[in-house]
């Protein structure tokens, strides 16, 4: 998030997003109800689902699962075109604002109603409510980015938020509501194949040689290495050979999991370290257990980049070790001598090395966190991003057409499918499924059905129903209700034993490598 | 009294009927509708003009009819009675003697309403037009003066509409009794982008019924007070929270508000002085609670009625945050002539600190039960022995209850103190919004003060803990010294606690809740103490300490008992003492109502 | 413009700011003032009367939660008359729930326990006919217990106006005053959400988390403060600990972080898979085609003997890491590290896309 969550509570204006906030960032749902409830707040929603908080929302639009570009850029369309943009903002803080007026300038509302779905009244309603406001926040999941031109979208997002003068200012901003405690931090700490820590790049040949000589090696490897999901395509064609999975799941969170299983299978070696026996970790060759959140100390970074303590409060079942104990022991075994008198040692190494945290210490963390980037030892952390100055420099528009999804729909597989959470559960369901409480309220897996679809298909509220994509089918529980439009249909992907991601396709974006979760097309049968 | 009469141009007679609730049920739309009837067959339709009218407050002589301008005034009227009315007083120029009212001293009928003693020594500014005007029909209201106020009103500053308010020394007749002036003064030195004046007509104490009679009788009246208030504090939006159980009212201020919109009287512009102002009327759900001014802001924003502590108060803070200002139907009535009359005129009435008229409703041991509106300061003897035509059966003046269930009670030693908000509280009674309850000999005091114990401890919103539960617990005690089975530290006890409710409370409701019991305790000890230690009901009301015996030495030997018991439990025969059989005896207490020498022990 | 206010308390002279309240300048001034419908992440209410106080030239006993404070005020916060009254609703309170304490999940952390504590209440005076009602006992995390109901009405403000769910609300007058679901029915039947903001606003034993009850006294517990393992808002919450296990998850708006004191149901009851018997306790090691128990230095060993081969025999780009988003900070960047400056890959990825 460039914002920060309390900042939501104060916006004159959210549109949100591809985020069923309510279900999935309950507490966050909270700050913008609240900002609803006092007046100060209007909300723009838009989602192809109704959702819980369209009850909230001053203008809801629904789109066509697949076409967010289209509408964004429709919405920046109309601000244009009726000149509603911050053009002092824009004119000293932007750049390459000619070449998105340009992209734009076919993305009638008209036009726009064709690919979305969306009314052109509703989207002009919505372009001026947003570009009206003082302080108009964006906050949006998975519900932009899981699409093969989910970069793009992004883009698109922030295209419209500087347009209006929203970046670099309080209550406003492009707000990323990040799934997971730690997706943030596992991001700032370099686990991805083509950055180290704070996004220090692996091409830079004075990165690597930084960090070598941090390290103590002579070298660091420069070529960006693959993301999971190309991984699992490497190991399929035998390319990778060896894979050591930290509680990760990818038989049941990727998409197309035969062909998970497939790449799994395949390896020479595989290691899964995780709490329980997951999906993945049967399959694996050793099992290293490992102790929960509860069990270990160090630090989250959540999705306002705010640092927080994870403190120990029992200790780990057995002989359960934390993460950071084992990865440091079979370094050692290999020949790196990896020795930490605790995490707050590695944490220490790391922020050294890491400009966004090199201010912060456990110490500095104790009383509510920091938030990055904190560079010096008396900074007090950021709020929000882009105050004043973007970072690069100068914001750049990016000048964005829209494509269509990966696979539309056809005779053979009417319907679009999307998937996501629910509630009560949790990505995977290795530890929600294992919580009475929570499993008790979303105990098995369900296919939301429009009540239209559901009256062709002869399928009442509450039967079994077959679902099938070119990759495989599933079996689950019909729900008819008007959350989903006609012709779309949603799962939960939780569930082990019917899960959702057999029937998703591992259509990637190019850039982002994030696979198309939110639109696929499938097919729904009654079972006899 | 003399109404302003207004009789159609061209017409020499006009007949009125009176259709508020009380005759309304009783046929009343039957008996107008009659009356064209056998006018049109006499051949009076041209001569004789119809009107019907909202309640001029004599609603136990009800239905009536009026004769005007002669004033002829029929009492306890039927459908079948119209057809002699017409023949005899309409056509032959005699009054139908028997339907005349009867004079309860002189045993004369009496012919006119001006004659009535009932009528004979009210002063009627709020009632003015109550019983003689349509109150469906604004013209008719204008006919008589109306509007006049607000014309004039939108003429003047709104400071000067404020001085003349304070210079009436007009109070608010909700019960508190808060000058009006002020209160407005208030409203309109809070600075705010919109304000709101309100109109209280949640009219909950049991018994009284002012506010529904103006709003049947004379809707314009609280129509026009409200914007002149609206006026004078600086809103353009108002509400009339009435509550659901009026619902005559509620169709009556309907119906004025569309026609006074139509005349531009409401909306933009109105009266085109450039000011605007909108009246909507809000429907209440029958919670007495919802009376109190910051749980009727509640219940207006949609909320659970439930009362706010204050400060803030709500010319700094109310509905929906923005400054209002709140005044009963009985207040806002009076308005219209404080400013066509002027605030000195409206000031030569009534006492030094207590201004104007009120309007009570009689109730209880009384001949004449009703709506009568008396200068402040008129004596309570006055109004009970004149007016109301003394206590019923000849019997004892005990007390009178004012105020409902927040007031006291006036025991005879102050049966001629003058009636004014003062005096009252100096009592321990309050005037409250006028209700006035008559009670003789045959009234137990415990059991009135758990009458209305028992309503407003079920009236209580539940939201704080002394009214909520601390009521329930005094009235918890109360039942027990009517069932003889207190002791007096549970008397002890209760009188703590009513203290204790009464200074912890949050809202009026609960603070004043425990007034019935300390003022009953302070002037009526000695039949708590009847109750507790002789375990002796003093006027045979709480049946569980009745005997339901004859006292011989008291028995007069009438055989009245005998005939009164539904259950044939008593044998009498001439010149013996009545006997009751307590086998059969149902102990419905029709034989001591019914024994004239309290001889039923 | 000046913001400042001079107030008096009980005689002594102390300093307030423009907009506070009398309990806040009260509460800033170390003055404790009673209070059980109070709770500074909600509107006042002003309904428990117990925070009343006494102010010169105002009428009656205004609460100081609802009271603005005002430039020259003479505030009394603890008379003789104040204590009766206060002393009297704690005894009705008393008199009319089923508040014992020897039963009850929350003896040692109660309210309404500790201000009869203090207001040296040792009998009720009280002699009432109190009749029990059900309780609520549907769900698997929260226990409704309206005997123990104080009608505060903080679990209704708490589902309102902090987390604008609105499940909850007080029905019917008076004392037949109750709390309840949109029409009455169990809570496990409603629309609840089940975040548990009303109880962690419930002063007393009415509302209580399920999973914990007989598992600790309140004094027995050890609370450790640390970030919720769930989605990416790192709530701050307080794992409470009794012999090695965590019990029950308690929240503070004084604990800082983004949520306030607020939680959602997987902070608040979704804990229990830390004591599931499912959880590994040992390395486990494929012989045969099954996985088998094992130790660590056999498990560590073919660990990296294997990817020390695999590295030597097909390159270090023959190996790949998947991190994850669920472990912490420190991990993460061990993990890279590992790759990197151990196997010498870029192969180092983790679920965020996902």
């Amino acid at each position: 998030m460039t914002n920060s969550i309390e900042e939501l509570e104060n916006s004159d204006v959210i549109l949100l997003t591809g985020s069923n906030t309510r279900e999935m960032h309950p507490v966050i749902s909270s700050f913008i109800k609240r900002g609803v409830v006092s007046g100060k707040t209007k909300l723009i929603i838009a989602d192809p689902r109704r959702i819980d908080l369209v009850d909230f929302a001053d203008i809801w639009l629904r789109q066509k699962p697949g076409s967010d570009v289209a509408w964004l850029n429709g919405l920046m369309h109309v601000i244009i075109k009726e000149g509603l943009y911050a053009k002092k903002y824009v004119e000293e803080r932007t750049e390459d604002f000619d070449a998105l007026k340009k992209a734009v300038s076919t993305y009638t509302p008209e036009r726009v109603e064709e690919i979305s779905g969306i009314p052109a009244a509703d989207l002009i309603a919505a372009a001026r409510l947003y570009a009206g406001a003082p302080a108009a926040a964006i906050a949006y999941a998975m519900g932009i980015t899981q699409h093969i031109n989910g970069t793009d979208a992004v883009k698109s997002v922030a295209n419209l938020s500087m347009l209006c003068g929203n970046i670099g200012i309080e209550s406003g901003g492009v707000n990323p509501l990040r799934g997971q405690n730690n997706v943030q931090g596992a991001c700032d700490m370099g686990a991805l194949p083509n950055v180290l820590t704070a996004y220090q790049s692996v091409t830079v040949p004075e990165v690597r040689e930084k960090f070598a000589k941090y390290w103590g090696v002579k070298s660091l490897p420069e070529k960006p290495g693959l993301t999971i999901v190309e991984t699992i395509d490497a190991a399929a064609k035998g390319q990778i050979k060896s894979l050591f999975i930290v509680g990760e799941n990818p038989m049941i969170s990727d998409p197309d999991l035969h062909h998970v299983e497939e790449g799994l299978r395949k390896l020479d070696f595989l290691v899964v370290q995780d709490i329980f026996l997951t999906e993945t970790a049967k399959l694996a060759d050793v099992v290293l257990p490992a102790a929960c959140f509860a069990e270990k100390e160090g630090t989250f970074s959540n999705t306002e980049r705010r640092v927080q303590r994870v403190r120990k409060a029992v200790e780990p079942p057995g002989e359960a070790k934390a993460d950071w104990e084992i990865i440091s022991e079979i370094a050692s075994r290999m020949g790196y001598k990896m020795k930490y008198a605790n995490a707050e040692a590695i944490f220490d190494e790391m922020a050294k090395i890491t400009p966004s945290y090199a201010g912060m210490s456990y110490a500095r963390l104790e009383n509510g966190g920091l938030q990055w980037p904190c560079p010096t030892a008396d900074h007090a952390g950021t709020k929000y991003l882009h105050k004043e100055k973007f970072v690069r420099g100068k914001g750049k528009f990016h000048a964005i057409e829209w494509i269509p999804p990966a696979e539309p729909t056809d005779s053979k597989y009417p319907l679009v499918l999307i998937t996501g959470r629910v509630l009560s559960q949790y990505h995977t369901g290795t530890m929600t499924r294992r919580s009475e409480g929570l499993n008790g309220l979303a105990p098995e897996c369900f296919v939301e059905i429009n009540p239209i679809d559901a009256q062709k298909l002869g399928v009442a509220n509450g039967e079994f129903v077959k679902i099938s994509s070119r990759r495989g089918s599933i079996s689950a529980k019909a729900v008819v209700g008007e959350t989903t439009d006609v012709g779309m249909v949603f799962i939960p992907f939780h569930y082990f034993e019917a899960a959702a991601n057999n029937l998703t396709i591992a259509a990637l974006d190019p850039q982002a490598k994030i696979p198309e979760y939110k639109v696929c097309a499938v097919k729904v049968e009654k079972v006899a | 009294m003399e109404p302003a009469i207004r009789i159609q141009p061209g017409k020499e007679r006009q007949v009125l009927v009176c259709r508020g609730t009380g005759c309304e049920s009783q046929k009343a739309k039957v008996i107008f509708d009659n009356l064209e009837k056998e006018l049109d067959k006499a051949g009076l339709s041209g001569s004789v003009e119809t009107k019907y009218t909202g309640c001029h407050g004599f609603c136990q002589q009800g239905p009536t009819i009026m004769v005007m301008p002669a004033g002829t005034f029929y009492c306890n009227v039927t459908p079948d009675d119209v057809a002699e009315i017409v023949e005899t007083d309409l056509k032959g120029g005699k009054p139908v003697e028997r339907l005349l009212f009867l004079d309860p001293k002189t045993k004369d009928r009496v012919l006119t309403f001006r004659d009535m003693r009932y009528f004979n020594p009210q002063r009627r500014i709020v009632l003015r037009n109550c019983g003689f005007i349509n109150p469906e029909d604004i013209d008719d209201y204008i006919a008589v003066g109306g509007y006049e106020g607000a014309k004039k009103a939108l003429s003047m500053t709104q400071q000067q509409v404020i001085d003349n308010m304070k210079a009436s020394g007009l109070r608010g007749r909700g019960g508190a009794g808060f000058p009006t002036g002020m209160k407005w003064e208030f409203a309109n030195r809070s600075v705010a982008d919109q304000k709101y004046i309100i109109c209280n007509a949640d009219e909950g104490d049991p018994g009284a019924f002012m506010d529904r009679a103006v709003l049947e009788g004379d809707p314009h009246s609280v129509l026009e007070g409200l914007i002149i208030g609206g006026y004078a504090i600086g809103a353009t939006k108002s509400y009339i929270y009435v509550r659901a159980e009026y619902p005559m009212a509620y169709e009556r201020t309907l119906i004025a508000i569309d026609q006074a919109k139509k005349k531009g009287y409401l909306g933009k512009n109105i009266f085109g002085s450039g000011h605007d102002f909108e009246i909507k009327v809000k429907l209440g759900a029958g919670a007495f609670v919802c009376g109190e001014e910051t749980a009727l802001i509640a219940s207006i924003e949609g909320k659970r009625g439930m009362p706010m502590p204050r400060p803030p108060f709500p010319a700094v803070k109310g509905v929906f945050g923005k400054p209002t200002n709140i005044n009963n139907v009985e207040t806002l009535a009076n308005i219209p002539v404080v400013m066509t009359k002027g605030g000195e005129w409206f000031a030569s009435t009534g006492t030094e600190k207590s201004k104007g008229t009120k309007v009570f409703a009689l109730a209880g041991k009384i001949t004449y039960s009703g709506l009568v509106e008396v200068p402040m300061g008129t004596p309570l003897r006055e109004i009970i022995e004149e007016v109301g035509g003394g206590i019923l059966n000849k019997r004892k003046f005990k007390a009178a209850q004012t105020g409902g269930p927040s007031g006291g009670c006036i025991p005879a030693e102050h049966f001629d103190v003058p009636m004014d908000y003062e005096n009252l509280t100096q009592l321990g009674a309050i005037m409250g919004s006028g209700g006035l309850i008559v009670t003789d000999e045959t009234t137990c005091m415990v059991d009135m003060a758990k009458f209305f114990l028992t309503f407003t401890q079920k009236e209580s919103c539940g939201k704080c803990v002394p009214c909520r539960l601390g009521t329930k617990k005094m009235l918890e005690i109360l039942t027990d010294v009517t069932k003889g089975k207190a002791t007096l530290e549970d008397l002890d006890q209760l009188v703590t606690l009513a203290e204790d409710v009464k200074n912890g409370s949050l809202c009026g409701l609960g603070q004043t809740a425990p007034n019935p019991v300390l003022s009953t305790v302070r002037y009526f000890r000695d039949e708590y103490e009847a109750h507790i230690l002789k375990k002796e009901c003093p006027a045979r009301v709480c049946v569980r300490l009745i005997k339901f015996q004859v006292n011989p030495d008291k028995c007069k030997k009438c055989g009245q008992c005998a005939s009164a018991c539904p259950a044939d439990a008593i044998t009498w025969k001439k010149k013996e003492v009545a006997q009751i059989d307590s086998e059969k005896c149902i102990k419905c207490r029709s034989c001591i109502l019914a024994c004239r020498y309290n001889s039923i022990d | 413009m000046d913001d400042k206010l001079t107030l008096t308390i009980n005689g002594i002279s102390v300093r307030g700011k423009k907009g506070q309240t009398v309990l806040e300048v009260c509460r800033e001034n170390g003055i404790k003032v009673p209070t059980l419908c109070f709770h500074p992440k909600m509107p006042p209410y002003g309904g428990c009367r117990l925070c009343i106080v006494e102010i010169q030239n105002m009428r009656g006993l205004p609460p100081s939660c609802t009271t603005p404070a005002t430039d020259g005020m003479n505030i009394s916060t603890h008379t003789d008359r104040l204590f009766r009254v206060r002393r009297t609703v704690l005894e009705l309170l008393l008199a009319y729930g089923n508040h014992n304490c020897l039963m009850c999940e929350k003896n040692g952390e109660c309210e309404l326990q500790n201000l009869v504590y203090e207001h040296g209440i040792d009998s009720v005076r009280f002699k009432t006919t109190f009749a029990p009602k059900p309780v609520d006992d549907s769900s698997s995390m929260i226990v409704r217990d309206p005997n123990k109901c104080v009608l505060c009405g903080r679990c209704v403000r708490g589902c309102l106006s902090v987390q604008v769910n609105g499940v909850i609300d007080i029905a019917a007058r008076g004392s037949d005053s109750f709390i309840t679901t949109f029409n009455g029915g169990l809570l496990n039947d409603s629309n609840c959400a089940f975040c548990g903001e009303c109880v962690a606003s419930c002063p007393t034993g009415a509302l209580t988390p399920k999973q914990s009850h007989f598992k600790g006294r309140p004094w027995e517990l050890k609370k450790v403060q640390t970030t919720c393992t769930y989605c990416g808002v790192g709530c701050q919450l307080e794992l409470n600990v009794k012999d090695n296990e965590v019990v029950k998850v308690t929240t503070d708006p004084d604990l800082g972080g983004p949520n306030k004191g607020s939680l959602c149901v997987k902070g608040r009851f979704g804990n229990d898979f830390i004591n599931h018997p499912d959880r590994l306790k040992v390395p486990l090691v494929k012989k045969n085609g099954s996985l088998q128990e094992s130790t660590w230095d056999e498990a560590l060993k073919i660990v990296a003997d294997k990817m020390g081969s695999i590295k030597k025999k097909s390159g270090p780009d023959s190996l790949a890491f998947f991190s994850s988003a669920r472990t912490t900070n420190e991990e993460n960047y061990l993990v890279s590290k590992f790759a990197r400056a151990v196997i010498g890959t870029n192969n180092v990825d983790h679920c965020a896309r996902l």
